[in-house]
């Protein structure tokens, strides 16, 4: 080809668009990084985008184990194992379920498959707001209010929804034939699931765990609403602690604490990413 | 070893659909039956209600003098091959065909043994340990049949499984099925769009439409006594020549009357057809098969002992197919056009005037208003 090999000035528009994108983008999260790096002095005195002169941690440190949110100093530590202990059962329960969901949908329909499947899709658009009244009560009568396993039973009900979802789609693309020579070989519904659906679901495993990881760790309102005091994830903890000020505003605590926030999302982002596109275009191309 | 029998087999949808209106078949054991029909036929419910994959809506399904319906696939005696193969993509070859055996908790030995003795049957020794997706399309074709075979069942099932090869390989699959057929005597239902499969591979063949099978029997049978204009143009290839016209008295037989380049034209039928003096003047529809047209030497050579001779017609050829052997010549005849299948030195060229012979011995005749088959 050989207009690949000169830059036409539309390419070369397009170049420069793109790039300037990808300076916003990346922008930001620069600045987090400088600053929280910086000493507060530094901050004080030197420019938003230069690079700190002496790199200290003294920040991170902070943020993590030290800094105030409201009246205890422990920094973000305590928050941020609350919520691992919340996100991890709740990302692998409601991804299973969905799995097994998504399975049923595609290959074991039954009478009314159809109208629960539909059901369960509006489910997908509910807003949080409008659960939160009835779920407080419904965790209330479960005993379950203000525990992580309350929290926990919240984002793997408000979860399924969406695994299911994207199971089924998944699923569907399973040729029917493989499932009808399995139960001919004598294999029921577990063992089928086992043993021939698992070991070919790991792009859509990759797909639901990234998509309800991102949402079950960075969810705000059902942590700020559904937990209590010692079982509060890193959301509220990070807000409490940008909210407390003693005297003078910590930026580069406060940036620290913001990355050290959001590295769980994009560590498993990195990790399962690549299996991220390919699995929510999987079901749709192979036919 | 066992044989089969559907009485009566009917399948409705919950939503009112006949896809099956009472299936009658009875195979014996070792017998190869091949269910043929179009899509839509009925012929592919049919297997899977024989595999216990749908429910039987009423009816009885027995194999080995066994009635089957309430029993699930795995406890039939059945194996199945499918158009798709349904190899279980994460296992190897190996993991494959020995499945079915884990499920049934044969011992690891017993197991190891199977796969060893199916495999070399199929020669797929080689290929155990790799997965279905590093496999060709013939290969996984075997390791598709490999897996039936370790079931030892009574009762083989296949839907399509030449289907998404090439022709080559089918060709080849096709006579590997028939010699493991003779070498096992196994009870076969195999399912089938293509009457050449139909016709090569069976002992018994059910020709179906619309939920109904219109005729039932060996493959010669139904391809020289077709019940109905249906099963007479599906099976035959190329297809069976209808043509339309009239039945006449001609001396104590008949003839078929029609019109021919703005003549009067009479084939006269031999003595051996059946008195048809009940339909004498009246509109049939004459069926022919393309090798029963052909040249005047070649028709000449096949004159039968009762002293009946072919029809000699002049038609003008439109195009001519040479397959090898022979040439297929096609030509307008009454305003219809035939398929005449001709030696390849006497075709004539598009456009020429050719003269063909119309053997009418083995010509069946059909009621025009129902399609069914005149006695």
């Amino acid at each position: 080809m050989n207009s690949a090999k000169i830059l036409s000035p539309g390419r070369l528009f397009l170049y420069v668009l793109l790039l300037l994108f990808a300076l916003y983008y990346i922008t930001p999260l620069y600045v987090m990084l400088s600053t929280s790096f910086k000493t507060l002095d530094e901050i004080r005195s030197g420019n938003l985008l230069s690079m700190p002169h002496e790199w200290s941690g003294a920040a991170w440190d902070k943020a993590w184990s030290s800094a105030c949110t409201g009246v205890t100093c422990a920094g973000l530590q305590p928050f941020f194992w609350n919520s691992i202990k919340m996100a991890v059962p709740s990302v692998l329960i409601s991804t299973f379920i969905g799995a097994v969901n998504g399975y049923v949908f595609a290959h074991w329909r039954f009478r009314a498959s159809e109208a629960v499947f539909t059901a369960l899709l509006v489910g997908c658009f509910i807003p949080f707001q409008v659960v939160i009244l009835p779920m407080a009560g419904v965790l209330g009568k479960l005993g379950l209010a203000n525990t992580t396993t309350g929290l926990v039973f919240v984002h793997v009900v408000y979860g399924i929804a969406f695994t299911t979802l994207f199971f089924r789609n998944y699923y569907i693309s399973v040729p029917e034939e493989l499932i009808k020579a399995a139960r001919i070989d004598g294999a029921g519904f577990f063992l089928i699931f086992w043993k021939i659906i698992l070991p070919i679901s790991l792009p859509i495993f990759m797909v639901s765990i990234i998509w309800q990881f991102t949402q079950i760790w960075n969810d705000f309102l059902f942590g700020v609403v559904f937990a209590g005091g010692q079982s509060q994830p890193v959301t509220v903890g990070l807000n409490n602690l940008v909210n407390t000020s003693t005297g003078v505003k910590e930026y580069n605590v406060d940036m620290a604490a913001a990355i050290i926030a959001a590295l769980p999302t994009l560590f498993v982002y990195m990790v399962a990413g690549r299996y991220f596109v390919r699995g929510l275009t999987a079901g749709a191309v192979k036919g | 070893m066992s044989s089969l029998s559907i009485r009566n087999a009917r399948k409705v949808y919950p939503n009112g659909t006949e896809v099956l209106k009472g299936i009658n078949i009875d195979i014996a054991d070792g017998q190869f039956l091949i269910l043929v029909g179009g899509s839509g036929s009925g012929k592919s419910t049919l297997l899977n209600m024989i595999a216990g994959l749908e429910d039987i809506s009423s009816g009885e399904i027995a194999i080995g003098n066994r009635v089957v319906n309430k029993l699930p696939p795995k406890d039939r005696d059945i194996a199945m091959v499918f158009q798709s193969y349904a190899l279980y993509p994460s296992m190897t070859v190996r993991e494959n065909i020995a499945f079915g055996l884990g499920v049934k908790k044969v011992p690891k030995a017993e197991q190891e043994a199977t796969v060893k003795r199916v495999a070399e049957t199929l020669q797929i020794t080689h290929l155990l340990d790799r997965r279905p997706a590093q496999l060709s399309g013939g290969q996984r074709q075997r390791v598709a049949m490999g897996r039936a075979l370790a079931r030892k069942p009574s009762l083989f099932l296949f839907d399509e499984p030449l289907s998404n090869l090439d022709a080559k390989l089918r060709v080849e699959m096709r006579a590997e099925i028939k010699l493991m057929h003779q070498r096992l005597g196994t009870t076969i239902v195999y399912v089938t769009h293509d009457q050449i499969e139909a016709m090569t591979l069976g002992d018994r063949i059910a020709v179906m439409k619309d939920g109904v099978v219109q005729q039932f029997g060996s493959p010669q049978e139904i391809y020289d006594n077709p019940l109905n204009m249906f099963v007479a143009g599906f099976i035959g290839s190329p297809s069976m020549n209808f043509l339309r016209g009239k039945l006449l008295a001609h001396g104590a037989g008949s003839a078929f009357a029609l019109e021919h380049a703005g003549e009067a034209t009479l084939l006269p039928l031999p003595s051996s057809h059946a008195s048809l003096a009940a339909w004498h003047d009246k509109e049939v529809v004459l069926g022919i098969r393309p090798e029963y047209v052909t040249d005047t030497v070649s028709a000449r050579r096949s004159q039968t002992p009762d002293g009946y001779q072919p029809t000699e017609v002049d038609c003008t050829v439109e195009m001519a197919e040479p397959t090898g052997p022979d040439t297929l010549v096609f030509s307008w005849f009454n305003g219809t056009r035939i398929t005449c299948r001709t030696h390849p030195r006497a075709a004539a060229m598009p456009g020429q005037t050719m003269t063909l012979a119309f053997d009418l011995s083995k010509a069946v005749l059909f009621d025009p208003a129902t399609e069914q088959r005149l006695t």
